[in-house]
Order: structure tokens, then C-alpha cells, then sequence
């Protein structure tokens, strides 16, 4: 970004918001964004190795490569339980906006903090709350109802562990209501001077369409998970067929709120990518204004589609011919982006180091998830493909081979503000070719298992369909081991690392205009903003 | 306006460039939540509108047991705390940190009075077994072992039973609610929403009335003021949202039917 006075003479002082205070304390009170930025991380990453323990397990049990199964059907119901609740109410949702969202937004927007400092401490501590108390379900009480807990069998038939996991999850989901708040009023409130908000960058766009997203929608999760709950322990009956409740609508509520969350995930990770593929071009974004509100009509919506997810509950031929053409509708915005991104890169100076990678990686893995989608929103096929493993791979496509690649991007990328240090490259390429092809090898032998109606959430399956899932087994080992390089990657360049300058990668956004680590304020003095957030020329 | 008494020392925090910005930004932030929990009760205002359409006798003859009498008052109660609050505000933006205090006490007390009510309201339903599901029935292990069908409900076993019906002070005229009730399968459903709305309500006029009681507090030492009201004011705006639900819920639950 082209400013007039943004600080440039700060040389190297030592005093950064890493040493701002020291000791394990000045970490756990610290109302900095950054800090908790970084505490969200560890978290997430934490959470994260959990999750992928149950998702190996899950493949391994599938490979059959024992002649004894490896888990108890009642066992594998559990672990995968897990594993999807696991990745999906605490890693990818908070991933993205909570750990990178907390750490650049302010400084993005060159402003000394979020609105609420102390509340963006108490949300953390809200969502480590949650997350403790949706853990306690594992050593309790566990839990096998899926992580869509769906009724009558989630309250009706099942222990009581789905009250602690359904409490958890309600107690996070309100620790990503008061971030989407703060986030919304930094945005508007604490821009620096002459930062309008079409001078915003676009991952700020992304951060502010899922914030709106986690307002509206988040509630009504909310009172459905509240309602589980009732439900279990008084017997209220709203959802129980028995005491004539209607269990399809907790699926309608349900879905409410879960389809715009696939958009709390993939919106900021589309933030992500719009900055990294800026950065790598060297070359002002094609389409700002598009990128931007293309966000916003996504977040819009996304409140419309729920029904494609109950294609096959009853629900009336109109309702289902309605939701299919609304969902198809979200293919366009998001090809926007696509197209945008791509036309950035043409005659970009375009280069290939890690973070590039992964959000090449990103744009090719989101494509076939997005386009499978279409495929899924269309009512006659979802009958077919409907609760098989075409619908995992879909999801895993957008959901892992989106989300997860943007997030890896952007640790890669935002790196060395974080730090000061940089991550081995090589590192960084090793573990993408590792993530990138283990990926579809794990997942693309599931969009045929699918097809050949293989049925998901299954413990068990019929023998033509062994060689393709042992295929997808050894898949998920590369997964693994990817992750574990990034894992080392990072560590290693955490206490290793070269020494960073301030803009490593000569991008335009004032986060690199500042120090790398920025000093505790961001700014040693208020960057006044001349000009858009790409201006490369 | 009269002696602006301003003990209280007050400075915006560093990231904002103005008392003002920052009052600004705090009740931007304090509207934006106040609309997840307008939404929050928003979800189950729907479902209730949806199941009042599927079974309207259930719900016509269980809003009929519902005391409409405590829930008027009950009402009248929210709206003059909600006065008195408004005023607390006003009282605190003028500096009058005496008459403010004993502005909010009061809007505590109404909190406080508005529970005893709804106190007397449930155990009076606990008593007569117009509650939901699990508790309706006499044997609890019913409700578990899934065949409700054949157990008798608490209320059936109340009406065999004179001398119980006068120990709970039911009437005649409650009776025949009552027998009316239980005429219609699923009359549970009604109590189910009753509890879970009313519940939910009842739990944000608690943490309200804390809210308050800090604000209360920090009146006393002056630590809001002409020059800085913002919790106070977002306390109020808080309990007058509670205040509205009620609105809403009132009408709803004791008289559409
Ligand atoms: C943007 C990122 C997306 C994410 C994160 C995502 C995630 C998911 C998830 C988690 C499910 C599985 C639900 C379950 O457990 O039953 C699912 C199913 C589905 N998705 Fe997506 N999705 C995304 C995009 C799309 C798009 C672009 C479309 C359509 C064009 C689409 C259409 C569908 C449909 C129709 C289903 C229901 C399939 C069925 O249950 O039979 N999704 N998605
Ligand atoms: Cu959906």
C-alpha cells in the first residue's frame, strides 16, 4: 500500500509484541490481538492433531487390511463422531478468522487493536471453555450420533454425551458471534485515516462477510443446540416424534445455521487467497470491487440453500426444485472469484514459493468440490448420491482441500510478521506436494466409491469396494505426513528460522509496512493510506 | 441540568482516537449482539408459530391453563423497569448519581419481583403436572422406556384424587382445563415450549438483574458518569431487549391460545 507517512526508519529495535512482556502470564492476559492471534493457533493445531488421530483411525479401520476389523462398529460410530465435530466446530470454523483474522485484521486496517481487546481475550477463553467441555463428552460420555446430531436418535436414543458435546459447541459458537461482532465493529470503527472501505483488502472483506454470517446465523444454532438439550433432560418433546415433535425440524433449523457455516469457512479462506495471489503475482488484483462484494453476495446468500441438504427428507418437490436453482445461484459468485484470480495471474510475474502453492492448490481442489456441489444441488442426482461417499468427498474437497490449504498458505505467508523469522521454502514445498497428493489420493477413488453408492457413515462395506478404499487409506498416510512436515516446517523456522525483513515477499498490504514482529501498537505511528491495497504497477 | 459532578476520571483506551469514537464503537458492538439474541429467540418463536399451526387445540387448551393474571402482571412489572431504567440512564447522564442508584435498585426489584412470580407460576405447574414431557408422567421410568402411550400422566392421576386437588387450590373451572388438556394426544408439546421459552427468558432477566446490580455498584462509585455512560446505557438497551421478548412471549403463550 502506497502511503504517505507509513513508518519505514524503525530499523530493527528489539521491542516487538513478542517481548512485550514475558513470561507464560503476560501470554494468558494479554489483550493484544496478535497474542491471541497466536493463542488461537496453538489451540487450533492442538484440536486439530486430535481430530486427525480419528480421521486415521477411521481410514485404517476402512482399509481392512487385517482380517479382524480394526474398530467395534459402535467404536467407529464414535470416532468418526469425533472427527467431524472435532474438525469441523474447532478447527476449521475458528481456524481461519480467529487465528489469522486476529492476527492481520487490525493491522490490515492500521488500527492499534481490535474494538474490544478484552473481549476478544474473554471469546478465546469462551472457546477454550467449549472446547473442554465438548472434550469431557470423549472421557465421559461418548458420543455416536454424527457431529450433525440429528433427531429423534440424538435425543431420544443415545447417552447423555450429546449434552456435553451439543454444550460445547453451543458455548463456541458464542465465542464466533462476539469475534464476528468485534471484527465487524473494527471494520467500521478503527480504519486508518483515509483507508475507505473500498481501499480495504480483500481478506478484510472475507473477515467482514463471515462476521456478518457468524451474527446471523450462529443464534439460531444456538437455540437449536439449546433445544437438544432441553430436549434431553426435560423430555420437551419438540423434536421427538413420540410426543408429536417433527424431527425434520431440527434438520431445517440444523441446516440453518450449518450451510452459511461452510461459508464461515470457506469465505475467509477465499480472503486468504485473494492476498496471496496478489502477493505472488506481483500484480494489482484484477477485479477489487468484484472479489469484494462477491463476498458479501455469498455471506447473502448462503441463507437460502439450506434445503439441499434435505433433498430426500420429505420435504415438497417445489421446496426441493427452489433450494436446487438458489444453490446453483452461489456457483456465480464464487466463479467471480475464480475467474479474478486467474486473470490476476495472467501476465503476473508469478511465483511459485510455498504459499503459492497452496493456494494454487486451493484453487484446483476447490474447483472439483465446488463443481461436485453442483452436481449434489441438483435433485435428481442427490437422490442418487445422497448419504454416500460421493458427499464426503465433496465436502472434504471444499472443506479440507479449500479451507485447510488456505489456512496452510497463509500460515506460510503471514509467517514471518508473526515471527520475524521465515520458514524453510523447501519445508514448505515438501509438505504441500505431500498434502496435495495425498489428498486426492485419499479423496478421489471417494467420488467414485460414492457413485458406485457406497454408503456413508458406514462401519462396514461390500468387497468390490476394498481395493478403492485401501487406495484412499494410503491417501490419508501422505495427509499425515504433510501435515506432520508443516508441523516441523514451522517449528523449526519458529526457533530456526533466518531472520525475516519487514515485507518478504514485497506485497502491498500495510501489515508489511510495519516491523516484522510489529511492535505491541502495530504501528510506532498512524499509517495515513493514499491509495487501494494492490497498488503494484 | 444541575451539578454535573464529574469524580469519575475517564480515558478512552489507547486504540481510539476520541471518547466519542470510542462510544460509538461500543454501542455499535452492543446493538450487533443485541440482534443474536433477538435472532436466538426468533428461532424459537418460529417453531412455536409452526407447531401452534399443526395442533391448535393443544395449544388453544393448554394456553387456557396458563394463569393470564400473573403474566399481565408480570408484564406490567418488565414495562416499569424498563421505565425505571430508561430513567437510571438519563439520571447518569446528568450526573445525578444518587436518584440514578435508586433508579436501578428499583429496576432490580421489579427483576426480583418478576421471578417470585414466575416462581409461584411453575411450582403451582408442577403441582397439577402441566409440564413437559419426562415430568408429565407419574412414573418417571416411563418416560425413558418409550412407551408413554400406556403411562398415566400426572395430571390424570391428579384429577382421580379430591383431596389433592384442594391442597393445590384447583377449581372447578381448572379442572375442566385440565380434563380439556388431556383430551388431546401431545398436549405435552404446549408445556415443552411454555418451559423452554419462559426458561430461557427467565435465565436472561438473572443475568440481567446482575448486569444491573454492577451497573448499580458502579454508580455508587462513580465510576460512569455525564462523561461516560457506555455500560449503562448497554445494560439498558440489554434489559429493555428482555423486556420486548417478554412482550412477544406474553400475548403468545397466555392469550392467542
Ligand atoms: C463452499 C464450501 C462448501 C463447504 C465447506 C461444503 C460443505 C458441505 C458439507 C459438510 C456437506 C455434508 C453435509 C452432511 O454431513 O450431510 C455438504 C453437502 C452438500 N453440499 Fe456442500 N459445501 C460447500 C459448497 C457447496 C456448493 C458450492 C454446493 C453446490 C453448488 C454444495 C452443495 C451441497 C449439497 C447439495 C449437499 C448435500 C448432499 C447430500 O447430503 O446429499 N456445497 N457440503
Ligand atoms: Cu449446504
Amino acid at each position: 500500500m502506497s502511503s504517505a507517512h507509513t513508518k519505514t526508519e524503525h530499523g530493527h529495535t528489539d521491542h516487538n509484541y513478542l517481548n512485550h512482556g514475558s513470561g507464560i502470564w503476560s501470554w494468558m492476559t494479554t489483550l493484544d490481538h496478535k497474542r491471541i492471534g497466536l493463542m488461537y493457533f496453538a489451540t487450533v493445531a492442538t484440536l486439530f492433531l486430535i481430530g486427525g488421530f480419528f480421521a486415521l483411525g477411521i481410514r485404517l479401520h476402512l482399509a481392512k487390511f487385517g482380517a479382524e476389523p480394526l474398530l467395534s462398529p459402535d467404536t467407529y460410530n464414535k470416532f468418526m463422531t469425533f472427527h467431524g465435530a472435532i474438525m469441523v466446530f474447532m478447527v476449521i470454523i475458528p481456524g481461519i478468522p480467529a487465528f489469522l483474522g486476529n492476527f492481520v485484521l487490525p493491522i490490515q486496517l492500521g488500527a492499534k487493536d481490535v474494538a474490544f481487546p478484552r473481549l476478544n481475550l474473554a471469546s478465546y477463553y469462551i472457546f477454550i471453555a467449549g472446547a473442554a467441555l465438548a472434550a469431557s463428552s470423549m472421557i465421559f460420555n461418548q458420543v455416536d450420533t454424527g457431529w450433525t446430531f440429528y433427531t429423534p436418535y440424538s435425543t431420544a436414543k443415545t447417552s447423555n454425551g450429546v449434552i456435553l458435546l451439543v454444550m460445547g459447541a453451543f458455548t463456541m459458537g458464542f465465542s464466533s458471534i462476539l469475534t464476528g461482532l468485534n471484527f465487524i465493529v473494527t471494520t467500521h470503527k478503527l480504519r486508518a485515516p483515509g483507508m475507505t472501505m473500498d481501499r480495504i483488502p480483500l481478506m478484510i472483506w472475507a473477515l467482514y462477510s463471515t462476521s456478518i454470517i457468524q451474527i446471523l446465523a450462529t443464534p439460531i444454532l444456538a437455540i437449536t443446540l439449546l433445544l437438544i438439550g432441553a430436549e434431553k433432560t426435560l423430555g420437551v418433546g419438540i423434536f421427538d416424534p413420540d410426543l408429536g415433535g417433527d424431527p425434520v425440524l431440527f434438520q431445517h433449523f440444523f441446516w440453518f445455521y450449518s450451510h452459511p457455516a461452510v461459508y464461515i469457512m470457506i469465505l475467509p479462506a477465499m480472503g486468504v487467497i485473494s492476498e496471496l495471489i496478489t502477493a505472488f503475482s506481483k500484480k494489482t488484483i484484477f477485479g477489487y470491487r468484484a472479489i469484494a462484494y462477491s463476498s458479501v453476495a455469498i455471506a447473502a446468500v448462503s441463507f437460502l440453500v439450506w434445503g439441499h441438504h434435505m433433498f430426500v427428507s420429505g420435504q415438497s418437490t417445489l421446496a426441493g426444485i427452489i433450494f436446487s436453482i438458489i444453490t446453483m445461484f452461489v456457483g456465480v459468485p464464487t466463479a467471480i472469484k475464480l475467474f479474478n484470480w486467474i486473470s490476476t495471474m495472467y501476465r503476473g510475474t508469478v511465483t511459485f514459493e510455498a504459499p503459492m502453492l497452496f493456494a494454487l492448490g486451493f484453487m484446483f481442489l476447490f474447483t472439483i468440490g465446488g463443481l461436485t456441489g453442483v452436481f449434489l444441488a441438483s435433485t435428481g442426482m442427490d437422490v442418487h448420491f445422497h448419504d454416500t461417499y460421493f458427499v464426503v468427498a465433496h465436502f472434504h474437497y471444499v472443506m479440507v482441500g479449500g479451507t485447510l490449504m488456505a489456512l496452510m498458505g497463509g500460515i506460510y505467508y503471514w509467517f514471518p510478521k508473526m515471527f520475524g523469522r521465515m520458514t524453510s521454502d523447501l519445508g514448505g514445498r515438501i509438505s504441500w506436494v505431500l498434502i496435495f497428493t495425498g489428498f486426492n489420493v485419499t479423496f478421489f477413488p471417494q467420488f467414485v466409491l460414492g457413485a458406485m453408492g457406497m454408503p456413508r457413515r458406514y462401519f462396514d462395506y461390500l468387497p468390490e469396494y476394498t481395493n478403492l478404499n485401501q487406495i484412499s487409506t494410503v491417501g490419508s498416510w501422505l495427509i499425515g505426513l504433510g501435515f506432520l512436515v508443516g508441523l516441523i516446517t514451522i517449528i523449526h523456522g519458529i526457533f530456526k528460522g533466518e531472520k525475516a525483513s519487514d515485507n518478504p515477499w514485497g506485497a502491498k498490504t500495510l501489515e508489511w509496512q510495519t516491523s516484522s514482529p510489529p511492535p505491541h501498537e502495530n504501528f510506532t505511528t498512524t499509517p495515513t493510506v493514499t491509495a487501494g491495497p494492490y497498488d503494484f504497477r | 441540568m444541575t451539578s454535573v459532578s464529574s469524580s469519575s476520571e475517564f480515558h478512552h483506551q489507547h486504540h481510539f482516537k476520541s471518547a466519542e469514537h470510542q462510544y460509538a464503537s461500543s454501542k455499535q458492538g452492543i446493538w450487533l449482539f443485541l440482534c443474536t439474541e433477538i435472532l436466538m429467540f426468533g428461532g424459537l418463536f418460529v417453531g412455536y408459530l409452526i407447531y401452534h399451526s399443526l395442533y391448535p387445540t393443544v395449544f388453544k387448551n393448554g394456553s387456557e391453563t396458563l394463569d393470564w393474571k400473573m403474566g399481565a402482571v408480570n408484564t406490567v412489572v418488565l414495562l416499569v423497569s424498563s421505565f425505571t431504567m430508561a430513567a437510571a440512564i438519563n439520571y447518569v447522564q446528568r450526573g445525578l448519581h444518587k436518584i440514578a442508584a435508586i433508579m436501578l435498585a428499583l429496576t432490580i426489584a421489579c427483576a426480583a419481583a418478576f421471578m417470585v412470580i414466575k416462581y409461584f407460576e411453575y411450582s403451582h405447574k408442577f403441582h397439577v403436572g402441566t409440564v413437559p414431557g419426562k415430568f408429565s408422567l407419574v412414573d418417571p421410568s416411563c418416560a425413558a422406556g418409550g412407551k408413554r402411550a400406556t403411562c398415566e400422566s400426572k395430571i390424570a392421576a391428579l384429577l382421580k384424587n379430591p383431596a389433592e386437588l384442594e391442597k393445590n387450590h384447583v377449581s372447578a373451572e381448572e379442572v375442566s382445563r385440565l380434563k380439556a388438556v388431556i383430551s388431546q394426544p401431545k398436549w405435552e408439546m404446549f408445556y415443552g415450549f411454555y418451559f423452554v421459552m419462559t426458561g430461557l427468558h427467565g435465565i436472561h432477566v438473572v443475568a440481567g438483574a446482575l448486569m444491573i446490580f454492577w451497573i448499580f455498584i458502579k454508580t455508587l462509585r462513580r465510576k460512569v458518569g455525564p462523561e461516560y455512560y457506555t455500560p449503562v446505557e448497554g445494560v439498558g438497551l440489554f434489559w429493555h431487549v428482555v423486556d420486548l421478548v417478554w412482550i412477544y412471549l406474553f400475548p403468545l403463550l397466555y392469550l392467542v391460545g
